[in-house]
């Protein structure tokens, strides 16, 4: 029991840690796309839970509400409208597979490599608390971050509703007939 | 590493995996052909920026990683939904989502 209490947190890490990874390999290994968009939804998940851990709630909740629901459902919604079932089913392994692997291996282990030789072995305790704290008192991550959205970030945040708005007109003209 | 840092969560574990989830991405976006494949492993590549975004956030004890990753969220819904009208787009003119049967500018 005094080891849950101790390493609760760690294994919570590792459990989420590996639900992310493993949706993740089942994205690029299925070879039906809609196992493939479950698979996603898991990794999305596991990470919304593993900002949970990070002591950032409301970018957690923003990553079920957005990813979990809006992005998940146009992608399901997208792969039933194609119905891709009947399309041919793209072979898993073709030549340029070890060529991918090859790059993707060489990308993560060069960063790897040069994150671990600069890595000044920072303290690995954060701090919590500075995270719910706003204008000096505490309150929720959520008013914090609003805090500090609308007072120090207004204009990005004006310039993300264009962006948006700009993504939308696209997408209609996009999808439109012609 | 030793014991104690595998039960001590720090931000080094979420670089890692996030490395690891970014490493996915990358090899599904260059080994998969099916144009929503690759849609979602850049998903999965997003996830994994954001990833590093939150750790760094709760180890500085900074607010800025967070609304940062509010940002990358919202680039990232937009992403999907033009990705996903241009991969409708492409299977109306052609019957495919095939990303290799797109070879007009090849030569």
């Amino acid at each position: 029991m005094s080891f849950l209490a101790a390493h609760g947190g760690a294994i919570l890490f590792y459990l989420f840690a590996g639900l992310a990874l493993a949706g993740a390999v089942g994205v690029v290994t299925w070879k039906s796309p809609m196992n493939g968009a479950l698979s996603l939804l898991v990794t999305f998940l596991a990470v919304a839970a593993l900002f949970l851990l990070r002591h950032a709630g409301f970018v957690g909740i923003v990553q079920i509400f957005v990813y979990g629901g809006g992005i998940m459902v146009l992608f399901l919604f997208v792969i039933m409208l194609v119905n891709l079932n009947r399309l041919e089913a793209s072979e898993r392994v073709w030549r340029q597979t070890p060529w991918a692997l090859l790059l993707s291996l060489l990308f993560a282990g060069v960063v790897g490599v040069v994150a671990r030789a600069n890595w000044a072995g920072v303290s690995t305790s954060g701090s919590a608390e500075r995270l719910r704290t706003f204008g000096g008192e505490v309150v929720g991550n959520p008013q914090a971050l609003a805090g500090d959205l609308f007072r120090n970030y207004l204009l990005p945040f004006e310039i993300a509703s264009l962006f948006l708005l700009v993504a939308m007109i696209g997408a209609v003209v996009l999808g439109r007939r012609e | 590493m030793s014991l104690a840092n595998v039960w001590n969560v720090g931000t080094e574990h979420y670089l890692a995996l996030s490395l690891l989830l970014f490493g996915i991405g990358l090899f599904g976006v260059i080994n998969r052909r099916n144009l929503i494949t690759i849609l979602m492993s850049i998903e999965l590549m997003l996830n994994a920026v954001n990833l590093n975004l939150v750790a760094f956030s709760y180890q500085r004890g900074d607010l800025l990683g967070q609304v940062f990753t509010v940002f990358t969220i919202t680039v990232a819904a937009g992403e999907a939904a033009v990705g996903l009208g241009i991969l409708l787009a492409m299977f109306r003119l052609r019957q495919t989502t095939r990303v290799d049967s797109a070879q007009e500018l090849e030569g």
